[in-house]
């Protein structure tokens, strides 16, 4: 067994809070400005050209790209082999939160109670997501979602008959209906398969994946270019005040079903669609 | 780009009728940060025959919640939330004296129709430019409802903020022209 503190976990988890709210990926900032490059309309290049000097003063000054600072949702992968010394893991996660939002001047965004809504004052708690896998590492990822994105996104229990137009359609229907709310240019994260709570995740999972990748499975990826094509036409563009480019990448990710079912989920990201990881 | 209009707060209904969907702006003067539930208190006060914590005749709302300021600075990040969750709020509001409002996404046809029952004008913000527009707010301050956090209602003053006119008090809709230009 490696033994790994509880204080480790929490210091880790305080400085990707942080990490993740100044500074956008690579991937996303060079996809921000290829999409300020090609965009046809006036209004939507200057809404780019917004967008990236936004990002870029984020960077310089060490400050949120935005002010919806997400609610944490936090990816662990946990060895096998790994023990959590000195504190209970999901109590350290949530600390390196409190930590994290207290520190780095990041929004409280949290309420304790979703009917009564008092805000918990420290961001926590976070929603984990653990997986146990083989080895003796641990990969902490933060991923802060914002609500403006978060309340576009949709799960709908599609049937078999449905197929992968059914698919298409729900996909291209969630995001136009979404509209200018998201804060486009979006990323499209797709579920299908699993179950109802699996869908929903791994449309989440989706949003991390690095922009301009692209599934592994040829039929997938091709499903990916299709929808991409198909939702640049809509003419949302950025901000919503018209223009070509309304999203800058669709991922999809795919999971064995049931019989009788076809799960399908859509986590709309907006354009500062944050994420840091680390590995211990 | 086109030319900027710049706009002074407060906005009188004659001068809020005069802006049109697709007007680029600059916004100066005072305006007033209210998000979901700042939103709720007020309608509450409202409903209650009370007043409400200013004097809401010719103002703007702005619907943001901002990130706490670092040391030395007058406010963190500061971009717009979706105003459709004000949509529940905001024609009681345009009735007895707001003439903007400034947000992003869309609202429903009750807002739409109140602005242009009343003269108000719908402004539109960059969503997620949060450390740029920090840039052009001068001046904070928490006037009510300081327990709600970053949702308290706050006075700020901006100067040279950036905004598009969406919704003007015909009822012209800039996301619908846009979209409608370059939908395929």
């Amino acid at each position: 067994m490696r033994e790994i503190s509880a204080e480790k976990v929490t210091e880790a988890v305080e400085k990707l809070c942080i990490d993740s709210n100044y500074y956008l990926s690579s991937d996303l900032m060079k996809a921000l400005k290829c999409a300020y490059e090609n965009e046809e309309s006036e209004i939507g290049k200057n809404v780019m050209k917004q967008i990236v000097d936004n990002a870029e003063i984020a960077r310089a000054q060490s400050l949120p790209v935005c002010q919806d600072t997400g609610m944490a949702v936090v990816f662990i992968d946990i060895g096998q082999d790994v023990c959590i010394k000195g504190g209970g893991l999901t109590e350290a996660i949530n600390e390196g939160v409190r930590r994290g939002y207290k520190k780095g001047y990041l929004r409280k965004s949290v309420v304790i109670d979703p009917l009564n809504r008092v805000n918990s004052g420290d961001n926590s708690p976070a929603i984990i997501h653990y997986n146990i896998v083989e080895g003796d590492s641990l990969k902490i990822t933060v991923a802060p979602k914002g609500f403006g994105s978060e309340n576009m996104s949709s799960v709908k229990m599609l049937k078999p008959s449905d197929g992968v137009e059914g698919v298409k359609k729900f996909v291209i229907e969630t995001v136009e209906s979404a509209g200018p709310n998201p804060c486009p240019p979006i990323i499209v994260g797709v579920g299908i398969g699993g179950t109802m709570e699996k869908a929903a995740l791994l449309a989440k999972t989706a949003l991390l994946r690095p922009v301009g990748e692209r599934n592994s499975l040829d039929y997938i990826s091709k499903l990916e270019e299709e929808l991409l094509n198909s939702i640049n036409k809509l003419g949302i563009g950025p901000a919503g005040l018209g223009g070509r480019i309304t999203a800058l990448a669709v991922n999809v990710e795919v999971f064995p079903t049931h019989i009788a079912g076809l799960p399908v989920a859509v986590n709309i990201g907006c354009h500062v669609t944050r994420h840091a990881e680390i590995v211990i | 780009m086109s030319n900027v209009i710049k706009v002074n707060t407060p906005i009188t209904r004659e001068m809020a009728k005069e802006l049109k969907a697709g007007d680029i702006v600059s916004i100066n003067g005072i305006v007033y940060a209210a998000r979901d539930a700042a939103h709720k208190r007020m309608t509450e006060l409202l409903e209650n025959g009370e007043r409400l914590p200013f004097d809401i005749e010719g103002q703007v709302i702005y619907y943001v919640g901002p990130c706490p300021a670092k040391p030395g600075e007058i406010i963190g990040s500061a971009g717009p939330t979706t105003s459709g969750r004000m949509d529940a709020y905001a024609p009681k509001l345009i009735e007895i004296g707001l003439t903007g409002m400034i947000g992003k996404g869309a609202r429903n046809a009750d807002v739409i129709n109140a602005m242009i029952k009343y003269g108000a004008v719908y402004f539109g913000a960059t969503g997620g430019a949060g450390a740029l527009i920090a840039k052009s707010i001068v001046s904070e301050e928490i006037i009510a409802f300081p327990e709600l956090g970053p949702e308290a209602l706050r006075k700020l003053t901006v100067k040279d903020f950036p905004a598009i006119v969406i919704i003007d008090s015909s009822g012209k809709n800039l996301y619908e022209i846009g979209k409608a230009k370059y939908k395929i």
